[in-house]
């Protein structure tokens, strides 16, 4: 389990995060949806501890992981894959170098193994045939599925997810938003997405939390969000630049 | 307007004392990663045919000239005052302590601190840094450590050839256009020539490489804004590195020799 506890950050003047407070339980996919540029992103590099907060605390199983350096930080990681927005493949290494660097560098396992727990993972994402491959010859949608081929390599506990179906074709989206379904059931993990793809969200969650002015103003299940009367959840949930928020 | 001035000011001076404290927090966190320097020594490796092999076919084209050009200059200076006997010696030491060193450190900041800061920052902008972390990979001891050590290590092997190259390249300008013999050039360089002063000379290439590629480093993690903030990063990484090895160069000079 996931605390969260009257998170804050600033960039210069900017409040980023004014005070995050959420739960993310095992086993489910909790989605954090809100504005672009909202800190959702800063949010999700927060539990992974890309970014240090200048107040509050994350729990990871009780443990204050914002105190963590060094040693203590790597094993943590460890435990996490992530998804970022644009892959973030490594563009000097092939796509079979770029899944099984986790293994490489982590464990001693031998090179046939390696090759095997690669193989299987790009299978599990439904890619054949492309380890030898650089990141640039891919598209948009298999480059996010090696990202999530080598977010998985190592067996993580937890993924975290970047705005999964961003930037990606409607189809190609759902397919991404199947994975998601898929990498739950099958290898029993924890998730945290952060989108604005609020059909992504109704799909792959177990609970929607939606951030706004640096708070979270509401959690629920896809079900609660499509009926609730909250006006700023409606307003971002049905789209219209009118209303509290403000579009520019 | 007055207080604009000194707002300005105020603010040039933070991003300086921002960067020189930046530069010592990078130099203290490369010297904690060296015990894991054979961890993934093919990454150095890399980097040192990068910037030492890749490099050799500029540095030696640049040296031939600088020691041409050196020859040609000395021999007109010596006209009527100095025994041309003398050609040798001036141009060697011209060569070993100073032109060949920070010559060939220029060049290389140019080729390989631009790329370091170009590669750097482009990982950085598409959160290729930030994947490192996730993974548990540290990126000093990933992506700085073997670019500091092939630029310390490199530098002064460069600067050896740089040396032996211009002093050809002298050599050759000195019999063909300034009519003075092979044997009285090399008599002259041997003349006043100590190997402290190729020490020197090597020391500085040392110091140069270490600059080259922190700064081209610290540029490139602190890259932001896509594509033009690479251009801009690159641009630094060249502007302030060869400006720091200017200054570096005196600095040394006026403790070894002054």
């Amino acid at each position: 389990m996931i605390e969260i506890v009257d998170l804050h950050k600033s960039f210069g003047d900017n409040k980023v995060l004014d005070g995050v407070n959420l739960t993310i339980n095992k086993g489910e996919t909790t989605t954090i949806i809100g504005r672009s540029g909202g800190g959702k992103s800063v949010l999700l590099k927060h539990i992974i501890g890309l970014v240090k907060p200048d107040s509050g605390r994350i729990l990871i199983d009780g443990e204050d992981i914002t105190l963590y350096k060094n040693e203590k930080l790597v094993k943590l990681r460890q435990r996490f894959g992530m998804l970022f927005q644009s892959s973030a493949l490594f563009d000097s290494m092939t796509v079979e170098e770029n899944v099984g660097l986790g293994l490489r560098e982590h464990t001693k396992l031998p090179e046939d193994e390696i090759r095997g727990i690669v193989n299987e993972k790009l299978r599990l994402v439904g890619l054949r045939g492309v380890e030898d491959v650089k990141p640039a010859e891919l598209s948009g949608g298999m480059k996010k599925r090696v990202g999530l081929a080598r977010a998985i390599a190592m067996n993580p506990e937890y993924i975290l997810y970047d705005e999964p179906t961003t930037g990606l074709d409607p189809i190609m989206a759902d397919a991404i938003n199947y994975l998601i379904i898929r990498m739950k059931n099958e290898l029993n993990v924890t998730s945290i997405a952060v989108t604005h793809d609020i059909v992504s969200a109704y799909k792959i969650s177990n609970r929607i939390a939606m951030i706004y002015e640096g708070k979270i103003i509401f959690v629920g299940t896809p079900e609660e969000v499509k009926s609730t009367d909250d006006p700023i959840v409606r307003q971002f949930v049905e789209g219209k630049a009118t209303g509290i928020i403000k579009a520019v | 307007m007055g207080m604009g001035l000194v707002s300005y000011i105020g603010s040039k001076a933070l991003g300086f004392f921002t960067d020189v404290g930046g530069v010592a927090i990078l130099l203290k966190a490369i010297v904690f990663n060296l015990p894991r320097l054979f961890k993934n020594f093919h990454l150095t490796v890399e980097q040192m045919v990068f910037i030492g092999v890749n490099s050799l076919p500029l540095i030696i084209f640049v040296s031939i000239f600088t020691g041409a050009v050196s020859s040609v200059q000395a021999a007109y200076q010596f006209h009527n005052y100095v025994p041309m006997r003398y050609l040798g010696t001036a141009v060697g030491k011209a060569v070993v302590i100073e032109l060949g060193p920070v010559l060939t450190a220029l060049v290389v900041a140019g080729r390989v601190g631009a790329a370091i800061a170009a590669e750097l920052g482009t990982m950085k902008v598409t959160e290729q840094i930030d994947a490192l972390e996730t993974l548990a990979i540290d990126p000093i001891h990933y992506l700085v450590v073997p670019r500091f050590i092939s630029g310390i290590t490199m530098l002064p092997i460069l600067v050896l050839f740089s040396d032996l190259v211009a002093i050809l390249g002298a050599l050759v300008v000195a019999v063909v256009f300034v009519d003075v013999s092979a044997h009285t050039f090399l008599s002259g360089l041997k003349m006043f020539f100590h190997l402290s002063d190729l020490f020197a000379g090597l020391f500085k290439a040392f110091i140069f490489g270490g600059i080259i590629a922190t700064i081209g480093c610290y540029q490139g993690f602190k890259t932001t804004g896509g594509a033009e903030g690479v251009g801009t990063s690159t641009t630094k990484a060249v502007v302030i590195s060869s400006v720091l090895i200017l200054v570096a160069d005196y600095v040394i000079a006026s403790f070894l020799f002054g």
